[in-house]
């Protein structure tokens, strides 16, 4: 019969404040269930952290059902931990061995802030969806169920695009702590449909714009972001940002 | 002039300037290779061409400039580019472990600026003639005059193992630089499909190492003695 608790050491950044400098901090997590989600062992270090009156370890979690893009985690240098197409929260303990040692970061980019501990500030990919990443639309009736034909291809290639959760995983694998994936998927999303076009080129101009204000860095077209996206979100995407970029500037007036 | 400034002042506008610099400077590569590969031609071919070179400064020095340029496009934006990343993640990883990535794509800077280096020794070597300064007063006769002996130049350098040596080296940097370069130039400027991914990559890899056996064809045979 398989093993069904583990030990493990955790080493964990913690970290006040955005002020105060963080450093990594050892902690043992004893009977952990193999079944445990990766955010539920956290759960149960905090509730011993908590019994013994320290402070418990910060870090962001909303659905626990891979939706939301409120996780994080850098787990043993890789964001979202070892599987692919996975979200912390759907990152299960049986990935894991008896005795590991766990290595926990936080999304590491200038325009992430730690707020404290494992939490960043990603507001500055808000900011970047407030500058385009909508598409404006007059209220008033219902328009009909099919008065706007979108071919299945189109619509699919959509769907693949505005799988994104916004989580910042792709920012915290590139090297260059670039956010083009995330850009790009929104810029694909909304670029791919009817109802995107008129508002295209301004759309391209003001996120990119707003991508380059926060600070990120800049694609040099390795792939990281793509390898460790729970969304699985391709290259493709940021290969035709690159085109609705260049489109849009050389017709900007 | 909104068009010029999204271009060069936008993060996304000066990957298009490396994209297009270096396909130009791939190009001139391309062309430099098949010229000096004359020299297998035999003597009178090398230096008949190398002599219509020098001989018509309406090509030749609009494509000095043109290379001048077009280096230093790509340079000071690839070194604008790099400062920029490094800033972007002030506190490093513990552990940095770089997902996916090639090993080209992560020497990219590093193989770029040895290419850069080898520019400057090449030009001090051939154009310069500061590396071996005789290499400069070789003549030959070419249809009653003097013209420079570019062929007993390329044999007499490429004699001395250790130049050759570098050379050698410098193409193997040239080549894993180009094998990412060459692909991620089509991805910067949005022609990379899904249709055409997996042939452009081929495509990149395969012209680098046609461009490396070329041009190392050259110290090779005259180091074997193959080209006298």
């Amino acid at each position: 019969m398989s093993e069904t608790t583990m030990n493990l050491t955790l080493r964990v950044w913690r970290q006040k404040n955005a002020q105060s400098a963080g450093t990594f901090v050892e902690y043992e997590a004893k009977n952990i269930s193999v079944d445990m989600s990766f955010l539920e062992m956290l759960d149960v270090v905090n509730e011993e952290l908590t019994a013994r009156g320290e402070d418990p370890i910060a870090f962001d979690h909303d659905c626990r059902e891979g939706i939301c893009g409120m996780c994080s985690l850098t787990i043993n240098g890789k964001a979202h931990g070892p599987l692919e197409a996975t979200t912390t929260c759907q990152l299960h303990m049986r990935s894991f061995k008896n005795g590991d040692a766990i290595t926990v970061e936080p999304w590491r980019a200038k325009p992430f802030p730690v707020i404290k501990d494992l939490v960043t500030d990603r507001s500055a990919f808000d900011r970047i969806i407030q500058v385009g990443g909508f598409v404006s639309v007059s209220t008033g009736g219902a328009p009909d169920g099919n008065a706007l034909p979108i071919p299945k291809t189109d619509a699919d290639a959509a769907m693949d695009a505005a799988q994104c959760i916004g989580c910042g995983a792709c920012v915290a694998a590139c090297k260059n702590a670039s956010a083009m994936l995330f850009v790009a998927a929104k810029v694909g999303h909304l670029g791919l449909l009817p109802q995107g076009q008129t508002e295209r080129d301004r759309r391209v101009l003001h996120m990119v714009a707003q991508m380059d204000e926060e600070g990120f860095g800049n694609c040099t077209n390795i792939g990281s972001c793509s390898a460790v996206c729970p969304k699985e979100i391709g290259q493709d995407f940021i290969s035709r940002l690159n085109r609705d970029f260049l489109k849009a500037s050389l017709r900007a007036k | 002039m909104k068009t010029l400034k999204l271009i060069f002042l936008s993060s996304l506008g000066r990957k298009y300037v490396m994209a297009i610099s270096g396909a130009l400077l791939f190009l001139f590569v391309i062309g430099h290779m098949l010229g000096n590969l004359q020299i297998f031609l035999g003597k009178d071919f090398l230096n008949a061409y190398a002599h219509f070179l020098k001989a018509t400064p309406e090509l030749l020095w609009p494509a000095r400039i043109g290379l001048l340029v077009l280096a230093i496009l790509h340079i000071v934006t690839a070194v604008q580019l790099a400062i920029e990343n490094r800033r972007a993640r002030p506190l490093a990883y513990d552990g940095t472990k770089i997902y996916a990535a090639s090993f080209a794509a992560q020497a990219i800077l590093f193989s770029g600026l040895v290419v850069l280096a080898f520019i400057v020794y090449h030009l001090l070597h051939f154009t310069f003639g500061k590396i071996q300064p005789e290499a400069l007063t070789y003549t030959v006769m070419y249809k009653g005059e003097p013209i420079h002996d570019v062929y007993k130049m390329m044999v007499m350098g490429f004699s001395n193992p250790w130049i050759s040596a570098i050379y050698l080296i410098c193409m193997g940097l040239l080549c894993l630089h180009l094998s990412h370069g060459v692909s991620s130039l089509f991805q910067s400027l949005g022609w990379k499909t899904n249709a055409y991914r997996n042939a452009i990559d081929k495509f990149a890899k395969i012209s680098a190492l046609i461009i490396f056996l070329g041009n190392c064809a050259i110290p090779v045979a005259i180091l074997l003695g193959l080209v006298k």
